[in-house]
C-alpha cells in the first residue's frame, strides 16, 4: 500500500482530470505531475543541506554554527533552522548587480543554462520501485550527456563577466570537468557490463534480493565506487576539488560577479548537480532503491532511497570539513596518471571477475571467493602500484617529516 | 512529432547562421553549440537515442569547450569586433550547395529515404557494440590506433625540446 502511494496518486488524479479536460492536454499534466515533486523536493533538501552542512562544518571545527534564526516575531529558535528560509528571502530581495563592462546577456543566460541540465539529470533517477519521472532505456547515458551540457555555462558565466577571476575560475573548472569527465564515465562501465543494460532502473532492479547482491560488495564495484566517487566530487567541484572556487585564490571563481538570486541559482545548481551525482553513485554501486535485506523491506523503496542520500550527503560534508584543498598541478596529475587507469584497469576485472564467476555455475559462493582472491589481490596490488609512482611512495611507506619528528 | 521538428530545425539553422554572422567570436562559438544541440535534438526526434546523446556528449560537452579553450589560449578573446565572415561568400555557397545535392540525391537514392520518418527502428547498444566488435572491428582498430598516434604526437609537441637534450 505505502509502496505503490504515489504511482496510485498520480494515476488517480490523472483520472479526475480526464472526465473533463481536453485530451491534448494530458500528456502534459501528466509530464507536470512527474516533474513538480523533483522541483518540490530537492530544491528543500538543497535549503536543508545548506544548514546541516554550516552546523557540521562548525561542529567539525569547533564552533556553533547558526542557530539563532527560528519563527519570526517569536522567542522560538528551533535550532537555527529557520536560516534557510530567511536566506532565499535575502537572496530574492537583494539588489541584482551586473558588471557594466559585462556581456549583458549572456551574463543573464548563464545561470539559465546552467540550471536546465543540472534539472533534467534529475529525470531518468529511479526514485523509487516503478517511481522513474522518464525510463530511458540509455538512461546512464542521458545522465552524462545533459551533465555534460553544464560545463559550457560555467564558461558562459565566467567570460562574460569580464573578470579575471571569474574567467580564471572558469577556466580552472572547465579543464578539471573535462579531465574528471573520462574517469567519471569509465567507473561506472563496470556496472554496466555486470547488468547488460544502460538503463538505471535495470541497473536498480539487478541488484534486487539483499545487500550482497549490491554491486559494492564485488572487487571491481568496490573499485568502481571509489573511482565513481572521487570523479563525482571533481566533477561537482567539490571540496577536495574546489579549486574552482577557491576563495582564499579567486575570490568566488566563475560566479564572482552574481549577486541576489542568480547567485543563488548557481549555488543550487551546484548543489542539485551533486544529488543527481550521489543519486546515481547509490544506483549503481548501492542498490539503488532497494533495501538491504532482501525481500523484508521494512521501509517503502523510496524512503530506502532517501535514506540513502541523506547518509551520502553527511558523508560528504564530513569529507568536505577533513580534507584540504589540493593544488592544480595533483589534480591533474591524478586524474590522468591515476584516475583514468586504474578505470581502464578495473573495467579488466570486471571482465575477468565474470569468467571467474561462470567457471563455478553450483557455488555462487564458491565464485564469489575466487574472484575476490584474484581480481580483487590485483586491483588492490595495482592501487597500491599506481598510488606510490603518483604520491612518492606515501601510500606504502611510513611518511617523513621533516621537522615535527625532532 | 511534426511541431517539434519544425521547432528544432529552427534552432538548428538559427544557430548555423548566429555562427557566421555575430561579431565577436565566443558569441559565434556559443550560436554554434545551439546548432549541435538542435541537432542532438533532431536526432532523439527520430528515434535515434543513441546518436542523439553521443552528440550531446561529444559536441557539445567536448567539441565546444575545446574550441573555447583553443580561443581563449591561443589569441586575445577582446580583440575588436571584425567579421568573421569571409569576403568571397559566392564561393562558399557554391560548394555547400553542391555537397547538399550529393547528399540529398544519396538519401533520396537509398532505401533510407523511402522510410517513413519516426518509424525506424532503434538501434541498442548493445547492437551497435556488437557490430563494431565483429563486422567493423577493422576500421575501429585503424581508428583507435590514428587516435593514439595523433595523441602520442599532440604530447611531443606541447611539450617541446627537452632542456639540454635535442630536440
Amino acid at each position: 500500500m505505502l509502496e505503490n502511494i504515489f504511482v496510485v496518486a498520480k494515476q488517480s488524479v490523472m483520472g479526475f482530470l480526464s472526465g473533463f479536460l481536453p485530451e491534448a492536454s494530458l500528456p502534459f499534466i501528466s509530464s507536470f505531475l512527474s516533474i513538480a515533486p523533483i522541483l518540490g523536493i530537492f530544491p528543500l533538501l538543497f535549503a536543508l543541506t545548506t544548514i546541516f552542512e554550516r552546523k557540521g562544518l562548525g561542529r567539525i571545527q569547533n564552533r556553533r554554527g547558526p542557530n539563532r534564526v527560528g519563527i519570526p516575531m517569536t522567542d522560538i529558535r528551533i535550532a537555527g533552522f529557520g536560516q534557510f528560509i530567511a536566506d532565499g528571502i535575502k537572496s530574492l530581495t537583494k539588489e541584482d548587480i551586473v558588471p557594466s563592462s559585462a556581456d549583458k546577456l549572456i551574463h543573464f543566460l548563464a545561470p539559465v543554462a546552467l540550471i536546465i541540465p543540472v534539472l533534467l539529470m534529475f529525470s531518468v533517477l529511479p526514485f523509487g520501485k516503478n517511481l522513474v519521472p522518464l525510463d530511458m532505456k540509455n538512461g546512464l547515458l542521458f545522465f552524462f550527456a545533459v551533465g555534460a551540457a553544464s560545463e559550457l555555462s560555467i564558461f558562459m558565466a565566467g567570460w562574460s563577466s569580464r573578470n579575471k577571476y571569474s574567467l580564471l575560475g572558469a577556466m580552472r573548472a572547465i579543464a578539471q570537468m573535462i579531465s574528471y569527465e573520462m574517469p567519471f564515465i569509465l567507473s561506472s562501465l563496470v556496472v554496466v557490463m555486470a547488468a547488460g543494460s544502460l538503463s538505471l532502473v535495470d541497473i536498480a532492479e539487478a541488484q534486487t534480493g539483499g545487500i550482497w547482491n549490491w554491486h559494492v560488495f564485488t572487487p571491481w564495484g568496490l573499485l568502481g565506487m571509489i573511482l565513481f566517487f572521487i570523479a563525482a566530487m571533481a566533477e561537482a567541484n567539490r571540496s577536495p576539488f574546489d579549486l574552482p572556487e577557491g576563495e582564499s585564490e579567486l575570490v568566488a571563481g566563475y560566479f564572482t560577479e552574481y549577486s541576489g538570486f542568480k547567485f543563488a541559482i548557481f549555488f543550487m545548481a551546484e548543489y542539485l548537480g551533486l544529488f543527481a551525482a550521489l543519486s546515481v553513485w547509490i544506483t549503481l554501486f548501492f542498490g539503488g532503491w532497494n533495501g538491504p535485506f532482501g525481500q523484508y523491506s521494512l521501509l517503502p523503496s523510496y524512503l530506502w532511497f532517501m535514506l540513502k542520500l541523506v547518509l551520502c550527503i553527511f558523508f560528504i560534508i564530513w569529507i568536505r570539513g577533513t580534507m584540504p584543498r589540493i593544488r592544480m598541478d595533483q589534480l591533474m596529475n591524478f586524474a590522468w596518471k591515476f584516475m583514468l587507469p586504474m578505470c581502464l584497469i578495473n573495467l579488466l576485472g570486471a571482465g575477468s571477475g565474470y569468467y571467474i564467476r561462470q567457471t563455478f555455475p553450483q557455488s555462487p559462493l564458491a565464485g564469489w571467493f575466487f574472484e575476490w582472491l584474484v581480481v580483487g589481490t590485483a586491483l588492490f596490488w595495482i592501487w597500491l602500484e599506481l598510488g606510490d609512482r603518483i604520491a612518492g611512495k606515501a601510500l606504502t611507506q611510513k611518511r617523513e617529516y621533516r621537522y615535527a619528528d625532532q | 512529432m511534426q511541431s517539434a521538428f519544425y521547432i528544432l530545425a529552427l534552432l538548428t539553422i538559427a544557430g548555423a547562421l548566429g555562427a557566421m554572422n555575430f561579431k565577436r567570436l565566443v558569441h559565434c562559438v556559443l550560436s554554434l553549440v545551439v546548432c549541435f544541440a538542435g541537432l542532438a535534438g533532431l536526432y532523439l526526434n527520430l528515434n535515434a537515442q543513441f546518436a542523439g546523446l553521443v552528440q550531446l556528449l561529444v559536441y557539445v560537452g567536448a567539441v565546444a569547450i575545446l574550441v573555447v579553450f583553443a580561443m581563449l589560449l591561443t589569441r586575445n578573446a577582446e580583440d575588436a569586433p571584425q567579421n568573421a565572415g569571409s569576403t568571397d561568400w559566392y564561393l562558399g555557397l557554391g560548394v555547400a550547395s553542391m555537397v547538399f545535392l550529393i547528399l540529398a540525391f544519396a538519401v533520396q537514392g537509398s532505401e533510407l529515404g523511402a522510410a517513413e520518418t519516426g518509424k525506424l527502428s532503434d538501434p541498442s547498444v548493445k547492437a551497435i557494440g556488437k557490430s563494431l566488435m565483429t563486422t567493423y572491428v577493422l576500421p575501429l582498430e585503424a581508428m583507435a590506433l590514428l587516435l593514439t598516434s595523433a595523441l602520442i604526437g599532440a604530447v611531443v609537441i606541447a611539450k617541446g625540446p627537452e632542456e639540454g637534450g635535442k630536440p
